[in-house]
């Protein structure tokens, strides 16, 4: 039985989206749709998908910020939904922490390193102000930089720095999870590596979960054991990273994969062509009917415009795609 | 080359040196005169040479004594009923300080504290909050002033009531708005997922990055509220006519502005100098909060 630290069931996020001069509103986008996923302790979850897939909207119901219109989120076993302020505060915050996309604006400008990197501290643990700024110092050297960083100001750093100082921050309470939006993709290139070695390492030395959300799917296969592809607002494909890259089964996950890098031309098959997606994704305030991805699938089928597939497992993992029912 | 480089970097390294000595000294011009002004101010018993209001028919309308015609006796003239000006320029510095201070004070705290919060919760608590504001927004300051200098009767209390009780909007509009912005900042959401009461986020993520617009909002408001007291003064809301303060000493001067123009220009010029030197200041204690200038 694998040790599950978190488990999203059923979740769904629900938008009222207005418009025009007297606020009238004209629909619900289901930013998230019924969406399940769970992740084991010390290990990595990846959720996948274009821009408006619905990946942040998951991250926040996991977070708090919002709270999801339907579903529930356990933490080791628990429905924390259920909780109150005090147990949230309590139980739940201090043990799920971000790392968020954007090295520039997840800083108050106006804080230095060690106010920032101690503000977990002060907010949840009462310590001495030195006992704070040595666990800053202990921090800091765990994400590789150094004592005198703590008396800087963000703005003093490069954007590589400042996301090892948000990783710092993440750490600081301990937590068992921690959700990293997009950690690099707002780095420069030459120093994405430096970062995911970071956190990979961090993730062992402390048996740290991690739920990744990436475009990048090199990222993602470094990174994690599991992936969720995920496609207007829902999950398509589920399953453990390596047998997932192997053995893509949604057409929209083949297509993800042959659009990015990880497959040289030259790897590819005499008669593997290389998959293009064509159109725009559709809007989520009026997804199309029966199978989401129908209007772009190179390989649908009548049915698919016209009844929803079911989630279905195949091998180890799981698919939501007519070809498998 | 590598030596051009190096020549460069010294002599841009010696001109910012020289600049950062040319904004301390800029510096000390602005915070000398408030200071001077301040002091005059608490200790304008000691320094005012005549009573600022007593009245001598027989020196009226002498002009400053470093002028054709001017007696040693007054350094800045007199008025038309024969006052010393210098004197009553000391006296109403008490008067036109305090009272821009006193209500600059008041109504940005009232403003900031709303504005936060409005902007901060938003939803019906916003949409109170602004509805009070723009009601604020709309009613005219001497209108109020009137209505409690009858309730109260006419005092230096009644016109500090009657320009906080609106004057807080001004502050609560703009800081809102910034505020509003700051919510949807990343580290407002990393604040919550740390687990920071909504409290703390609002005094230590929120307020400290709405401090610029608070201080060019106050510096701006000195001088309006030096001339507001005058109007107030001159409605006859404030303080009673023999006492001075700078907006009622220029008013007073306005019908000799041809024959005895330093009854009027020399509280102008205090006005002046005191709007100016707030912004100076404003401008330097903005950048010196700010830790993106703080080094240059
Ligand atoms: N507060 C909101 N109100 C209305 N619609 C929203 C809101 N937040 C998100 N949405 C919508 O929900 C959908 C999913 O958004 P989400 O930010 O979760 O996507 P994402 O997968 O994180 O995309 P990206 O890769 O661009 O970050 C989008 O269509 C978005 O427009
Ligand atoms: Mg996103």
């Amino acid at each position: 039985m694998a040790d599950i630290l978190l488990e999203g069931r059923n979740l769904t996020m629900l938008y009222p989206v207005r418009r025009g001069l007297f606020q009238g509103l004209i629909g619900m986008v289901r930013a998230v749709d019924n969406v399940s996923f769970s992740i084991e302790r010390g290990k990595t979850l990846s959720l996948v998908g274009e821009s408006g897939a619905g990946k942040t909207t998951t991250a926040k119901s996991v977070l708090l910020l919002e709270r999801a219109t339907s579903g529930s989120v356990y933490f080791e076993g628990k429905d924390i939904y259920q909780y109150n302020k005090d147990q949230l505060k309590r139980e739940y915050r201090p043990r799920v922490q971000a790392v968020q996309q954007n090295p520039w604006s997840s800083m108050n400008p106006r804080m230095r390193v060690k106010d920032i990197v101690a503000e977990p501290l002060v907010v949840n643990a009462k310590q001495s102000k030195k006992e704070n700024y040595d666990r800053v110092v202990e921090l800091l050297d765990q994400v590789g930089l150094k004592a005198e960083h703590a008396e800087h100001f963000p703005h003093e750093f490069s954007g590589g720095q400042r996301q090892r100082i948000a990783v710092a921050r993440a750490l600081a309470l301990n937590p068992s999870l921690v959700v990293l939006d997009e950690p690099v993709s707002a780095l420069d290139v030459s120093i994405r590596a430096q970062i995911m070695n970071l956190l990979k390492d961090l993730q062992e030395a402390h048996n740290l979960s991690y739920l990744v959300i990436a475009h990048n799917l090199a990222t993602v296969r470094y990174m994690s054991h599991g992936v969720a592809i995920m496609y207007l607002g829902q999950i398509v494909e589920y399953g453990d990273t390596e047998d997932l890259f192997e053995n893509p089964l949604h057409p929209y996950t083949n297509a993800l994969i042959s659009a990015s890098d990880l497959k040289l031309p030259e790897d590819r098959d005499q008669n593997e062509k290389e998959i293009i997606l064509s159109g725009e994704m559709p809007s989520p305030l009026n997804p199309p009917t029966g199978c989401r991805f129908h209007t772009r699938c190179p390989e649908a089928r009548p049915e698919c415009s016209k009844i929803e597939p079911e989630m279905v497992t195949v091998g180890k993992h799981q698919v939501k795609c007519h070809k498998f029912v | 080359m590598e030596y051009l480089r190096d020549i460069n970097e010294a002599k841009i390294e010696k001109r910012m040196e020289l600049r950062r000595k040319f904004s301390r000294l800029m510096l000390i011009i602005p915070v000398v005169i408030l200071a001077l002004l301040i002091l005059s101010a608490i200790f304008a018993p000691l320094l005012a040479p005549y009573s600022p209001t007593e009245i001598a028919m027989t020196e009226r309308l002498q002009p400053p004594s470093f002028l054709k015609g001017g007696s040693p006796k007054h350094f800045l003239g007199t008025d038309s009923l024969g006052r010393d000006v210098f004197s009553r320029i000391i006296y109403g510095a008490r008067i036109s300080l305090s009272f821009s201070l006193i209500v600059i004070f008041i109504t940005g705290t009232v403003g900031t504290i709303l504005g936060i919060i409005s902007g901060y919760f938003g939803g019906r608590l916003d949409s109170f909050i602004m509805r009070f504001t723009d009601v604020a927004l709309s009613i005219p300051a001497i209108l109020i002033a009137i209505i409690l200098a009858v309730g109260l009767g006419p005092s230096f209390k009644t016109i500090v009531i009657a320009s906080s009780i609106l004057g807080w909007s001004g502050y609560a509009r703009v800081i809102r708005g910034e505020a509003m912005r700051l919510r949807e900042v990343d580290f407002v959401a990393q604040a919550r997922i740390i687990g920071s009461s909504r409290m703390r986020i609002m005094i230590k993520h929120i307020f400290p990055n709405v401090i610029n617009p608070l201080i060019i909002i106050a510096t701006m408001m000195v001088g309006l509220m030096i001339i507001i007291e005058a109007t107030l003064s001159y409605l006859g809301a404030g303080i009673p006519p023999p006492n001075p303060s700078w907006g009622a000493m220029v008013n007073d001067g306005r019908n000799y502005l041809e024959t005895a123009w330093w009854i009027s220009f020399f509280p102008g010029f205090c006005i002046g100098l005191v709007v100016l030197s707030c912004n100076y200041l404003g401008d330097w204690i903005r950048d010196k909060l700010d830790p993106r200038l703080r080094r240059l």
